[in-house]
């Protein structure tokens, strides 16, 4: 049995995350191999909520697919298709089936997705959520009424370290600590002067985990598209010129190279507390990706 | 100022499609002012109607009259007479007129030429922005006198979510991000303590739909 994630981060080793996301259906064959290829390589593993907001078998579902198999999950949780009601419940459900850890999101918006006449529901947000695991830890609901056996959760947040301007993401990063996150997953982060930037800040809260962010670029043109369509992420030149000069059928491997190299660095200079890889569909190459980063 | 626009000239024409006698009503008030529903709005929705009548050789009258509001019973009861004589009215106020004209005149059909869409401001020419929700619970003085739960797409009241850039909104980069402008101002004031504390979730309470108040 994997250890537990909470445990893991006072551990002072470097941790490693990565993540799944569940299909849109029920077919649940390729998660079940993605849960199996990552669960003993990687400390704990994401299930992402309805990602970009898109409708799919649901995160907690998959979180008890990963505990079954001896793995230990992240459960993310987004404010955008519950009210607090809801949220509350899935909590105490998660908690019964051995779910310990909790991300806490805001959500992307429905516009994004393929509901796009869906009502986005923002009853609480992410800081709020937050909030709200510690409330039920402490054995009351948001309501105030006592419960009936109480929660406990390791629980984390995200933080865009590029973000422009950065101070209003400053003081939300700060606002989620005050919350209760324990540790924080950013959004993809290349430029590593920018993440070491951004830990100058964040070093304040020595109790407070930072893992860094690396997605997998899978192309020069995957590069560019996030650049121009994904807040917050920025992919230097240099890499999307590597990319664009990769051999014919190569760039997967060399987006593979990228991801170890700058996880190897981010672990030799102590940059952060760990990295969370987000392959995005191409989670069978995440061991590729260890391998080219020495773990 | 509510914020409405008309709907497309095919559904107004469906809409009326059973009705012979049909009284296009303006509203001099905030749908003039938006240039959806005053009396000039009135006289070109008219004519393209009876343009449209002509050409498939319908047989119908239109009568057409704005009144200063729609929404204050007072200001419709001059319709009285003119009501007897058509089978259904067309109105061009926003969502309040119309129903304050229906339930003055139940016995007629009182059906929309407008789809009212906020409460806001012009900001340029022929452009008009959302600025207020009606949430019951004003906290604009601790938001630099910008509503959250309104301009941010997603009414967050704790600072801005990942998906703000470059001070734009995720869900269309024309949109500001209202905490990204929420943060300048507080910043301008020498307020920004107001974003660093905590606001707790809305309570929904502070107006019960359908709303309703009493003065004491």
């Amino acid at each position: 049995m994997a250890k537990p994630f909470g445990e893991v981060l006072k551990s002072g080793k470097f941790v490693v995350t990565s993540e799944v996301a569940p299909p849109k259906g029920t077919n649940l064959e390729e998660l079940l191999h993605h849960i199996d290829l990552l669960k003993d390589k990687v400390d704990a593993i994401n299930v992402t909520d309805n990602q970009s907001s898109v409708m799919r078998f649901p995160s907690v579902g998959a979180t008890i697919l990963i505990k079954e198999r001896g793995g230990e999950p992240i459960l993310q949780m987004t404010c955008r298709d519950r009210n607090r009601l809801a949220l509350q419940a899935d909590i105490l459900f998660a908690y019964t089936r051995g779910i310990r850890n909790v991300l806490c999101l805001t959500g992307d918006s429905i516009p994004v997705g393929d509901h796009k006449e869906a009502k986005g529901v923002f009853d609480l947000d992410s800081v709020q959520l937050l909030n709200m695991i510690r409330i039920l830890e402490s054995g009351k609901d948001l309501g105030g009424n006592d419960l009936d056996g109480a929660v406990e959760f390791c629980a984390g947040a995200i933080v865009t370290p590029e973000a422009r301007p950065i101070e209003p993401q400053l003081i939300k990063f700060e606002k989620k600590i005050a919350a209760g996150a324990e540790f924080f997953q950013t959004q993809a982060v290349y430029d590593l002067d920018n993440l070491k930037r951004f830990m100058e800040f964040a070093r304040r809260y020595e109790n407070v985990k930072i893992l860094a962010g690396i997605v997998l670029l899978a192309s020069a043109g995957m590069a560019r598209y996030m650049n121009q369509n994904v807040p917050g992420i920025f992919v230097p030149q240099d890499l999307i010129d590597e990319l664009a000069g990769a051999e014919k059928g190569k760039a997967l491997q060399t987006g593979i190279q990228i991801a170890g190299r700058l996880i190897r660095t981010i672990k030799e200079e102590s940059i952060c507390d760990g990295v969370h890889i987000m392959a995005i569909g191409r989670e069978g190459v995440v061991p590729d990706i260890l391998a080219a980063a020495g773990l | 100022m509510i914020v409405a626009k008309q709907k497309p000239l095919e559904e107004i024409k469906e809409m009326i499609e059973d009705y012979k006698k049909v009284l296009v009503l303006g509203c001099g008030t905030c749908t003039a002012i938006c240039l959806a529903g005053g009396d000039k709005e009135v006289a070109v929705l008219t004519s393209s109607l009876r343009l449209a009548d002509k050409v498939s050789g319908n047989k119908r009258t239109f009568k057409e009259h704005t009144v200063e509001r729609q929404c204050e019973w007072e200001f419709i009861e001059e319709l009285k007479e003119q009501v007897k004589e058509v089978d259904a009215i067309l109105s061009l106020g926003c969502g309040v007129g119309v129903q304050t004209t229906s339930e003055r005149f139940p016995e007629i059909p009182v059906l929309p030429g407008l789809d009212t869409l906020f409460m806001g401001m012009p900001q340029q020419e022929r452009v008009w922005v959302e600025q207020c929700s009606g949430c019951g619970n004003c906290i604009l003085d601790q938001t630099g006198g910008i509503c959250p739960i309104t301009r941010c797409t997603k009414g967050l009241l704790n600072g801005p979510c990942g998906g703000t850039n470059d001070g734009k909104c995720e869900v269309d980069p024309e949109k500001d991000c209202a905490w990204t402008l929420i943060y300048q101002r507080l910043e301008k004031q020498g307020k920004l303590d107001l974003m660093r504390q905590y606001y707790p979730p809305r309570n929904f309470q502070a107006v019960v739909r359908p709303g309703k108040v009493t003065m004491e």
